[in-house]
């Protein structure tokens, strides 16, 4: 853990001045109170391109306070350009302590993944999301897509997975899986792996979902019902290996498949470093 | 289940600007039945079928549809999620063009699984076997079932459309100049199996064309329109052997013998 640092001078806590701050608490506590629910807010302009998280670091900026400890995570790891920037970020222009370990963070930042070690009650995750909406390569028009979440029309989207039984014989969609919210709002969970969709059913932490580009908020509060779409004869599943990790030897983990040579060698680990380092220690 | 009509359409009128697409019109329609609405193109069929079924709202009159319950409920007071689940549950729909009744990116068995799916489906297996029995039923060879429409014939692509507004088994099926486009061989056996279908699943059909062939092959019952209006209503072959007004006088002279 990285100790509280003085704050850059020139610059507001955490970046963000306070009236676009309370703006988007003003949205997440609304996201908050329907569970599930794209909530529009004034996105502002940041200080990194769009895709690169600019959701996220807004709805970070706006729920971090000076005793907060701050986990990144980028595909699951901490040392990644992305991660090692957003976190330098806040120390700069917050002050706040900040760390890779899962168990020690209070607000953990991620992009593509949920630690394998699992939340606790009073920790909040930030999700960056790139596209919000669930129904999008359904229907293009926004104006149709709220009338569809207004009336819960979402039969349409297991379409999309028939079509992958009967291509494949078993549903591919890997990432991005969508999952219906406390049995009322369809939602994407941003492009983390199938494999960590349980971990946000009933999860104790407060999970917040930031789509810069597209403006929109969701949050899950905590404990709420979570359910992937699935058939009858095809539930939903997780992602198996038949190998375990070759670094730290976890079963259990989402594994990463790396080639390291140029004869095609290829190496299996995990996916979340702080776990895997974890384990080796 | 009773004996009174499915849909009573009452005064119905719709007026785009100073133009009226439909004017004051009135009919009844019983389960079963196979009504087509001929006319000359900008006659004001299209308007007719689209407010039938909720796509258009009138600015006068009423649409009394008799669903499952046979309670009468107006279309034109509902509101749009009653409005829209009934349409879903109640009323198929076939385009003229495929491409609109379609989901061309997306296999055979998608397009038929998907009103199951709306509906409520979700075993994979059962909407499967439904998708390929209905395949069978509208003569398309089964093992077609994941070939995206796309690589279908025009009158392959219709068939398809009309297997997927049957497959809910709805109480009445609406269809727009659904032969249009197609060569005459072709239109003859799309006749053919809609004929074979109605009578099978006593689903009540409105058919628009202006193809007075089409009528006389299909329909029990036939309204003739025109500027808007009703002109004539009656029995199909009554209407086409012996037409009053001047309208449908001229309609009947002017098709060709073969």
């Amino acid at each position: 853990m990285n100790a509280p640092v003085k704050a850059e001078a020139g610059y507001n806590f955490a970046y963000l001045d306070e009236q676009t701050k309370r703006m988007i608490r003003r949205a997440l506590l609304k996201a908050v109170a329907v569970p599930g629910y794209q909530v529009p807010f004034a996105g502002r302009e940041m200080p990194l391109p769009y895709g690169w998280g600019t959701g996220g670091i807004q709805v970070t900026a706006s729920v971090i306070g000076p005793d907060d400890t701050l986990k990144v995570i980028d595909q699951g790891a901490d040392d990644t350009t992305n991660a090692v920037s957003i976190r330098r970020f806040f120390a700069k222009t917050a002050g706040v302590a900040t760390t890779t370990g899962t168990a020690e963070a209070s607000i953990i930042q991620t992009r593509h993944r949920i630690p394998e070690t699992p939340l606790k009650a009073g920790q909040i995750m930030v999700f960056q999301v790139p596209i919000p909406e669930p129904l999008r390569w359904l229907e293009p028009r926004e104006t149709v897509t709220r009338r569809m979440h207004a009336e819960a029309d979402y039969g349409a989207m297991h379409v999309k997975l028939y079509e992958d039984i009967a291509r494949m014989g078993r549903i591919t969609t890997s990432y991005d899986y969508p999952v219906m919210v406390n049995r009322r709002y369809l939602m994407r969970p941003s492009p983390i792996p199938r494999f960590d969709n349980p971990k946000l059913d009933r999860s104790p932490a407060l999970m917040l979902f930031g789509a810069g580009r597209e403006k929109r908020i969701y949050a899950l509060p905590p404990h709420t019902l979570v359910k992937s779409l699935d058939f009858e004869d095809h539930p939903f599943a997780i992602e198996r290996w038949t190998q375990r990790c070759q670094r730290c030897g976890a079963p259990d983990s989402f594994l990463n498949e790396i080639v390291v040579d140029d004869r095609g060698t290829r190496r299996f680990v995990c996916s979340d470093t702080d776990y895997c380092d974890g384990r080796m220690a | 289940m009773s004996d009174g009509p499915l849909l009573e359409v009452r005064h119905l009128t719709r007026r785009y600007g100073e133009r009226y697409a439909c004017r004051d019109i009135s009919f009844e329609l019983w389960r079963g039945e196979v009504l087509a609405i001929v006319g000359e193109s900008g006659s004001g069929k299209t308007t007719l079928l689209n407010a039938v079924c909720g796509r258009v709202t009138p600015d006068r009159g009423q649409v009394l549809f008799y669903g499952a319950d046979d309670r009468a409920r107006d279309l034109t007071a509902l509101s749009g999620v009653e409005l829209r689940r009934l349409v879903r549950d109640e009323i198929g729909f076939v385009h003229q063009n495929p491409r609109d009744g379609l989901r061309l990116g997306f296999s055979a068995g998608a397009n038929i699984g998907e009103p199951i799916m709306a509906a409520g489906g979700r075993h994979y297996g059962n909407i499967r076997r439904t998708a390929a029995d209905w395949l069978r039923r509208v003569e398309i060879d089964a093992n077609r079932i994941d070939d995206l429409p796309a690589t279908f014939s025009g009158g392959m692509q219709q068939r398809l459309q009309i297997a997927r507004a049957l497959v809910t088994k709805p109480r009445l099926v609406l269809m727009d100049e659904p032969t249009g486009g197609l060569d005459v061989s072709v239109q003859a056996r799309l006749l053919d199996l809609m004929r074979g279908l109605a009578a099978e699943l006593r689903v009540a059909i409105i058919i628009v064309t202006h193809d007075l062939g089409v009528a006389r092959l299909l329909a029990h019952r036939l309204i003739v329109m025109q500027d808007g209006r009703m002109v004539e209503n009656g029995v199909t072959d009554q209407v086409l052997d012996d037409p009053q007004h001047p309208y449908t006088q001229l309609l009947v002279s002017s098709v060709l013998a073969a």
